[in-house]
């Protein structure tokens, strides 16, 4: 998490008038194209849900992430500019976070968990025969990002589904007990194009789509029948289920129930 | 809970019944993430209750319940909710943690996939209590449909009038953001998460202040669990001796254990707390294959390992403190005979390494050289003398880092040798001077 982007952000403060644009002044005029109208009006509508601006920052570079696909340079300026704030307090948060990712992403994210439990179900032979179809290791792209097919690889710490283990997420969708082959398959399919279904969760889209519902945006096409999209899966109720099964129950409620009386005051 | 789904028997039978689901039982009925499911389910009906009662005496009815955090820490919730300021001179603040990330837990999500509106409601009734007139569900990034749900939830829930303006014609207002993480772990650690939802890097924040004092905005404020909040509707329509009618003295009510790992049937098994691994296994099938059980962790990766001579442990907070660990989050991760504890260890250093935030020299640098002599030791190129290092690096960590990120990064390496410290041993010896980075290197390589 103390990785540096590649540039430095005094330049920009440091940058004396009157003289030929520099480096990060045509970065900006580039922000200016590249964040049009309607990324600048969700992003102010980023900064309305919060009593204070700063709030937005974590949203706004989701945003960011949705119309690049990446945080760029531009991005972070963008994100400065919006809350008045320099881009260096921009980077050190940009920086800070694993879900920033600072080169160009894949229209696929897969990650795969290898924290210990899924590792030892699994989790590490999965990571790396993915790592090896692709041809791509930690953070890498196979393809070319953005474009169709392309998926980026990461292996990601425990993803609060251990009673799935091992699992994968591509777009942060959840992908439940794996095994080496079934993670192969996916990914071979995701690299012809297509987009196999996840076993919890929303049909996939592509990474940006993902961003900007990060961002807090669910107004897309189908974005509905997204939130309706099954998550139930046998392990979630087996619990539920056997007690149903076997009729126990928690206690039954009371018809009626004595509430404290209002504490005095001191 | 309804009457009509009240069991056959009487109370003190179903008191006695090893699964009591609670929070996890609207979980079976069809679209229960729905407004329409959740009000057929009775749902929003404590929210009326609480409505028409004093703040004051949610807090006490919560006290009077004994629930306890669900996160990690225990602590008690209507003690924690008392520490609010009465007065209304500045806002107030409730925050649901909602950032589920320590290894092995895997509750949360669930609930707010299935019953993202048991924490909408809990969420009213606790604003109420607290007179705070904005909420904000911190929930992690990578929960994506979990997001998604509570999105949907929100959006219903304002349609319906349960959010929004004057509530229920009661006067109370509340707002609901659902904010999205960026993935840190630490972030669960709930100054981190404040500073976070500032728009800050996440890193704790020193205490005192306490947030109740100075919490989001220098405003008071309570972080709370989702499972917490969830709890509170069913406190409020069955009332605290209800509640204490199921698990312990001083650790009461239902709590979801999260069963990962080795097991026949993994998955969400909500029992009263003080239930034992033993009879959770029992429930569960059994341990995979009938491979036997090596080591398990009763509560995520920061709690110190148990083995199967910890069958019997009671797991509430007080009986897994007894036993040399902590309850924390119920998230059981077990593990058979087949794996190696030096690796499990060096695999949970590495991440606590990953997610150390820098702000403290003993976690940053300690959690570094932990994750570097372990590796070292699991390729075979340790030494005898690297045991010694790693429980003194262990000891200038443990209680001396800014936050708990430390002392959990501790837990399993203190614990593992504690149990395990002839297979650290043997490591030392059988791999001497071998070439054995092939397995499993993989992880150190990858970074």
């Amino acid at each position: 998490m103390t990785e540096q982007f590649d540039y430095t952000t005094t330049e920009h403060v440091l940058t004396p008038g009157g003289q030929s644009p520099t480096e990060s002044e045509e970065r900006a005029a580039a922000g200016e194209a590249v964040f049009g109208e309607r990324v600048r009006a969700e992003a102010r509508s980023i900064i309305e849900r919060y009593p204070e601006a700063r709030s937005a920052l974590l949203p706004m570079l989701h945003l960011v992430q949705s119309v690049q696909g990446h945080v760029t340079a531009e991005g972070m300026s963008f994100c400065a500019e919006q809350l008045a704030l320099s881009t260096a307090e921009v980077n050190a948060v940009a920086t800070f976070y694993t879900m920033y990712k600072r080169q160009p992403c894949g229209r696929f994210l897969v990650s795969v968990c290898t924290n210990t439990l899924c590792a030892a179900m699994g989790g590490d032979g999965i990571y790396r025969a993915l790592s090896e179809e692709l041809g791509v290791g930690h953070e890498e792209t196979a393809g070319t990002p953005g474009e169709e097919g392309s998926v980026t690889l990461e292996h990601a710490e425990c993803l609060a589904a251990c009673d799935f283990a091992p699992v994968l997420q591509v777009n942060y969708e959840y992908f439940d007990n794996q095994t080496t082959e079934s993670a192969l398959e996916t990914v071979r399919a995701l690299r012809r194009g297509e987009r196999p279904l996840p076993t919890r969760g929303a049909p996939l889209t592509d990474f940006r789509d993902t961003e900007r519902q990060l961002a807090g945006f669910f107004d897309g096409p189908g974005s509905e029948e997204a939130a309706e999209a099954s998550a139930a899966a046998p392990e979630t109720v087996r619990g539920a289920e056997l007690a149903r099964e076997r009729g126990w129950n928690a206690p039954p409620v009371p018809d009626e129930v004595e509430f404290p009386p209002i504490p005095e005051k001191k | 809970m309804t009457e009509a789904n009240a069991p056959d028997g009487t109370a003190r039978e179903a008191a006695g019944s090893p699964l009591t689901p609670v929070l996890t039982r609207r979980w079976l009925s069809p679209e229960s993430w729905s407004l329409r499911t959740y009000e057929q389910l009775e749902g929003y009906t404590a929210l009326r209750t609480a409505l028409s009662l004093h703040p004051d005496q949610l807090t006490e009815l919560v006290k009077a319940a004994g629930l306890r955090g669900r996160g990690g820490a225990g602590f008690p919730s209507g003690v924690k909710w008392g520490f609010m300021p009465k007065d209304r001179s500045r806002p107030h603040y409730l925050v649901i943690n909602a950032d589920e990330g320590e290894p092995g837990t895997c509750k949360d999500v669930p609930l707010m996939m299935a019953d993202p509106h048991s924490l909408l409601e809990g969420c009213v009734i606790a604003a109420y209590a607290m007179r705070a007139n904005n909420c904000m569900i911190y929930v992690r990034g990578e929960a994506l449909h979990c997001i998604r749900r509570l999105h949907h939830a929100v959006r219903e829930a304002y349609e319906a009038g349960y959010l929004g303006e004057n509530i229920l014609d009661s006067g109370f207002d509340l707002d609901v953001v659902v904010h999205a993480g960026a993935g840190a772990y630490i972030c669960g650690e709930e100054t981190a998460l404040l500073d976070s939802l500032e728009g800050k890097r996440g890193q704790p924040r020193l205490k005192p202040p306490f947030p109740a004092q100075a919490g989001l905005y220098s405003s008071p404020t309570t972080v709370n669990n989702v499972e917490t909040i969830a709890s509170v509707p069913h406190i409020v329509n069955g009332g605290s001796d209800w509640f204490r009618g199921m698990g312990r003295e001083k650790s009461p009510g239902p709590k979801i254990f999260s069963l990962s790992g080795h097991v026949e049937r993994p998955g969400q098994y909500e029992a009263p707390l003080g239930t034992t691994l033993r009879e959770l296994l029992e429930l569960a099938g059994g341990m995979k294959d009938g491979i036997p059980l090596k080591f398990w962790t009763p509560g995520g990766s920061s709690t110190p390992l148990f083995t199967a001579d910890h069958l019997d442990v009671p797991l509430d907070f007080e009986g897994a403190a007894e036993a040399g660990s902590m309850l924390g989050t119920t998230a059981l991760m077990i593990f058979n005979e087949t794996v190696s504890v030096p690796w499990a260890v060096m695999k949970w250093t590495q991440f606590y390494e990953h997610e150390s935030c820098g702000k403290c020299t003993p976690c940053r640098e300690g959690c570094f050289w932990l994750a570097q002599v372990l590796e070292r030791m699991v390729q075979g190129r340790g030494t005898e003398q690297d045991i010694d290092t790693l429980l003194d690096v262990c000891d200038n960590v443990l209680g001396r880092s800014f936050c708990a990120l430390g002392d959990g990064a501790v837990s399993p390496i203190t614990s593992g040798i504690k149990y395990f410290r002839e297979e650290f041993l043997a490591l030392c010896e059988s791999n001497r001077g071998q070439d054995t980075t092939e397995e499993p290197a993989l992880a150190g390589v990858a970074r």
